[in-house]
């Protein structure tokens, strides 16, 4: 018989010697060369741990793989990271550079400290969402192969977090980073009036759209939307297979950038959209990952030290921005939601 | 029979960074879905659009949730994923593993899944990507026998996570592993049983740079803090100064202008009160710079995604709270129950917390959960004199026309 509410695995169990030893007391921390952390207990203990990007998407040969490197390196204890990086937990000195050799051989991917740009966080897409309107793991793996030299290294201005959701509902918390990938549907769902005849709940459908642009059509036993308000999130799509939302030549992706979520410095800020859309061009995004370099490369050349994106673009002020981008401004990029009014400039002062 | 061939996630296999393709390809080694999940999705990339929809509901008895029911859209065509579940487990606190323990998990897993993984969900969980109905509670009760737990999925507390704290951190203010553990057994029912307007997250951080961006995503946000002023080693300062300029790297950095760094006499001097906490001299100097001595966390609410009414980032609702394990964290679920409270009774269906409140307005919110409101929880007062104000108070607080002090 299962046991009911057990709760999680206890973390004690899985904490490797040193760290319940030094637990609560580390005294600082350095990186020693990229993808490698070197933590400091009080005690004079160090341990370092070796970090490195996964897809996310693994398959228990992975887990396997990573498991034995973590018995031979790290006497059997390993992490994962909020970014979905692995980290190989060495506590004995005389191992590390061992393990990086064997690392570097079986072409794991080391990096994702300091200065550099860490893992992308992302979302299901294709690969198992039901809404999607862009694919997650193919465009991260684009977007990382493209920018896989600022992963093994720590030459950037600050450090860059990056984000990537598959549709509005943006299970992956992009709307913060510093660079967000927003998958987007841009029509309203196409509606199957045979199939919701056959067997769709019309008041549960209806209740599903969160901007109320549902509503019953008694004389055809059927469903009308309002495409003035639908803003094209797919919830119907869950109710129903009817309420098509997928739209092959007009879904795509919308860049935002700017967000933060850390204190350090200024308040943890929100993402901007600074290209509403770009083409799905499976299997390789090159649209995508072009403007992403793009952001970067400008990011990287005006900067101050230490800034990341969205602080150096508050410094210099979105207009200025765009100019240097050479990036066009159009009504889409002016908020016209809820909180639009406080994006609007209420002041004579601005650059160009 | 389908295609075979995947030209276009070939594509994916080449570069530099890890490729999801290639794990698929590993799975599908011994998971025929495995290798019908390639199909799918190849097609996807041709066709440029997902072929996954909802179907029945699924999952394990006892439970309200912790599996999300997955089906593809053609199951004649590809019936070894017609149906292709997903089930969240509960993950250690920190993302901490030992081998054995993750061993389990791969062996399980493979006896009646797809041998596909998340590692880890964006909430946190232990995502198994695809199985069959009929193969769900006997993977419940496999893993509940290892040690395992359901996640959290549908309109209930889902699964909490924290940073890696104490564990490896000279920053967390309070034992993050800890708080998240504990807290999250003590709301084994309100995560396993969805009874809310809608779902609600809590991520625990050790210190303001958030580390599990709790501050966006998730409905209470647990940040670690101290309250009285943080410390300066000056010794270990001396020894920055002939590495880094401190003054430029630092002092002119700090949001508050409230360090001063001494070249002279190579000090680093700092005005207590003017600091906003925000971590950065102290990222930069962990050596020379920590935290006070009266930690605890700082407790806001209200962080959602975009749907419907915006995205929110929390807000403060406590500046200060003691997160102690010696107390159970008692202050902590004393205030989530009031919250929820609240919520249960005043929240819309499909309603987040946050957009609860901003519908009602914090005054109601902080009266209904009996929380003084201070000045930490605005950046500013209101600008419009459009007070509702409490009839039942104005003769107590207003003045007789003879003088007198009512
Ligand atoms: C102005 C626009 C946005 C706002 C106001 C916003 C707001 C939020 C909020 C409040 C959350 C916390 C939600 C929760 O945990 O349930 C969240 C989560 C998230 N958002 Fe956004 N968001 C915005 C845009 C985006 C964009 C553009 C992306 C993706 C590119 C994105 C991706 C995510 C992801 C990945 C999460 C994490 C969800 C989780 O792990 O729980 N957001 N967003
Ligand atoms: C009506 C709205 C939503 C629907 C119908 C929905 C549906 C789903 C579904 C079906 C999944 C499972 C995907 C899979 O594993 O196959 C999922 C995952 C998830 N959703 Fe949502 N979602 C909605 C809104 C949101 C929002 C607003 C957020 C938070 C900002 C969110 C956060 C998440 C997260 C964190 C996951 C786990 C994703 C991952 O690890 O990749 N969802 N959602
Ligand atoms: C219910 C509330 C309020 C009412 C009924 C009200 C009414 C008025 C009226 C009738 C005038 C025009 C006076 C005149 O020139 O003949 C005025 C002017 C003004 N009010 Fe208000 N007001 C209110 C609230 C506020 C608030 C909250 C502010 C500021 C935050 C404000 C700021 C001003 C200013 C700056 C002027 C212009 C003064 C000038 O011309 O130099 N008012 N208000
Ligand atoms: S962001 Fe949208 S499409 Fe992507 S996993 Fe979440 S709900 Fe599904
Ligand atoms: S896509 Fe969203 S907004 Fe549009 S009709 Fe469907 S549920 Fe409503
Ligand atoms: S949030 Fe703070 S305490 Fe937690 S891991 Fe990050 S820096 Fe350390
Ligand atoms: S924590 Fe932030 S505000 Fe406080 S002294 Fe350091 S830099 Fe300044």
């Amino acid at each position: 018989m299962a046991i009911l509410d057990q709760g999680p695995p206890h973390y004690k169990k899985m904490l490797p010697p040193i760290v319940q030893e030094n637990y609560g007391k580390w005294k600082y921390h350095e990186i020693p060369s990229p993808g490698v952390l070197k933590h400091v207990g009080e005690s004079g203990a160090a341990l370092y741990s070796v970090r490195v990007g996964t897809p996310r998407l693994v398959s228990i040969d992975f887990i396997r793989d990573v498991c034995v490197i973590a018995d031979e390196y790290c006497d059997g204890f390993l992490r994962w990271t909020t970014r979905n990086n692995v980290e190989f937990l060495v506590s004995d000195e005389a191992k590390l550079k061992p393990l990086l050799e064997k690392l570097e051989a079986e072409g794991y991917s080391v990096g994702g400290t300091g200065r550099s740009v860490s893992n992308i966080v992302h979302t299901q897409g294709w690969v198992h969402c039901h809404t999607p309107a862009t694919d997650a793991s193919g465009v991260v793996k684009a977007v990382m192969d493209d920018l896989y030299e600022y992963f093994n290294t720590m030459k950037l201005p600050a450090k860059l977090k990056m984000g990537l959701a598959c549709c509005l509902n943006m299970c992956g918390a992009a709307h913060c980073s510093d660079i967000a990938i927003v998958g987007v549907h841009r029509t309203p769902p196409r509606i199957n009036h045979e199939v919701i005849r056959k067997g769709t709940e019309i008041p549960s459908l209806v209740a599903s759209c969160p901007t109320g642009a549902i509503r019953p059509d008694p004389k055809n036993k059927s469903v009308i939307v309002n495409e003035d308000k639908c803003m094209y999130c797919g919830n119907c799509y869950t109710m129903s297979p009817a309420m098509e939302i997928y739209d092959p030549k007009n879904d795509g992706i919308a860049i935002l950038i700017g967000g933060k979520t850390s204190n350090a410095r200024t308040s943890p800020s929100f993402s901007r959209m600074v290209i509403p859309f770009l083409p799905n061009t499976a299997p390789r995004w090159p649209e995508t990952t072009e403007a992403i370099r793009k952001i970067i490369e400008l990011w990287i050349a005006n900067a101050n030290d230490g800034e990341r994106v969205g602080e150096w673009v508050e410094r210099i002020g979105w207009e200025r921005f765009f100019t240097l981008a050479e990036l066009p401004f159009s009504d889409m990029l002016i908020d016209d939601y809820i909180f639009s009014r406080e994006t609007f400039r209420t002041s004579a002062q601005f650059k160009y | 029979m389908t295609e075979k061939n995947t030209p276009l996630l070939d594509e994916l296999e080449k570069g530099k960074w890890p490729s999801f393709v290639t794990e698929i390809k590993r799975a599908a080694v011994k998971s025929e879905a495995a290798g019908e999940l390639l199909q799918v999705l190849e097609r996807s990339y041709k066709e440029r659009r997902g072929h996954w929809k909802h179907g029945g509901i699924v999952g394990v008895r006892g439970y309200g949730g912790g599996v999300i029911g997955r089906y593809v859209d053609e199951p004649q065509t590809y019936p070894n994923v017609a149906e292709f579940h997903t089930v969240r487990l509960l993950q250690p606190s920190g993302w901490f593993y030992n081998t054995k323990t993750l061993r389990t998990v791969c062996d399980i897993w493979e006896k009646y899944g797809s041998g596909l993984t998340n590692m880890h969900g964006s909430t946190g969980d232990i995502i198994l990507l695809g199985c069959k109905t009929e193969h769900i509670q006997p993977i419940f009760d496999e893993f509940s026998d290892a040690g395992f737990d359901l996640g959290g999925s549908g309109s209930c507390l889902r699964t909490p996570n924290c940073c890696v704290g104490p564990g490896r951190c000279e920053h967390a203010c309070y034992d993050t592993l800890e708080a998240c553990y504990n807290i999250t057994n003590e709301f084994m029912d309100e995560l396993h049983r969805p009874m809310w307007p809608y779902k609600s997250k809590i991520k625990f951080s050790g210190c303001a740079n958030d580390c599990t961006s709790s501050i966006a995503r998730s409905d209470c946000s647990v940040i670690g803090t101290w309250r009285d002023t943080l410390r300066i080693d000056q010794e270990a300062v001396k020894e920055y100064a002939a590495k880094i300029n401190i003054k430029a790297a630092v002092c002119d950095k700090c949001p508050t202008s409230c360090l001063t760094f001494n070249a002279e006499t190579q000090e680093l001097s700092v005005v207590g009160e003017d600091c906003t906490r925000c971590m950065h001299c102290i990222n930069v100097m962990p050596k020379a710079i920590q935290p006070g001595k009266e930690k605890g966390a700082t407790i806001l609410i209200g962080g959602k995604s975009t749907i419907v009414q915006s995205a929110f980032m929390s807000w403060v609702i406590v500046p200060f709270m003691k997160m102690e394990a010696e107390d159970d964290f008692a202050e902590f679920k004393d205030l989530m129950r009031r919250i929820w409270e609240w919520w249960d009774e005043h929240g819309k269906s499909r309603e987040r917390i946050g957009e609860t409140i901003y519908r009602l307005g914090m005054t109601k919110f902080l009266n209904g959960i009996e929380v003084a409101p201070v000045p930490q929880m605005v950046f500013r007062p209101r600008a419009n004199p459009y007070v509702f104000w409490n009839q039942d108070d104005l003769d107590r607080s207003g003045t007789a026309l003879d003088g007198s002090k009512l």
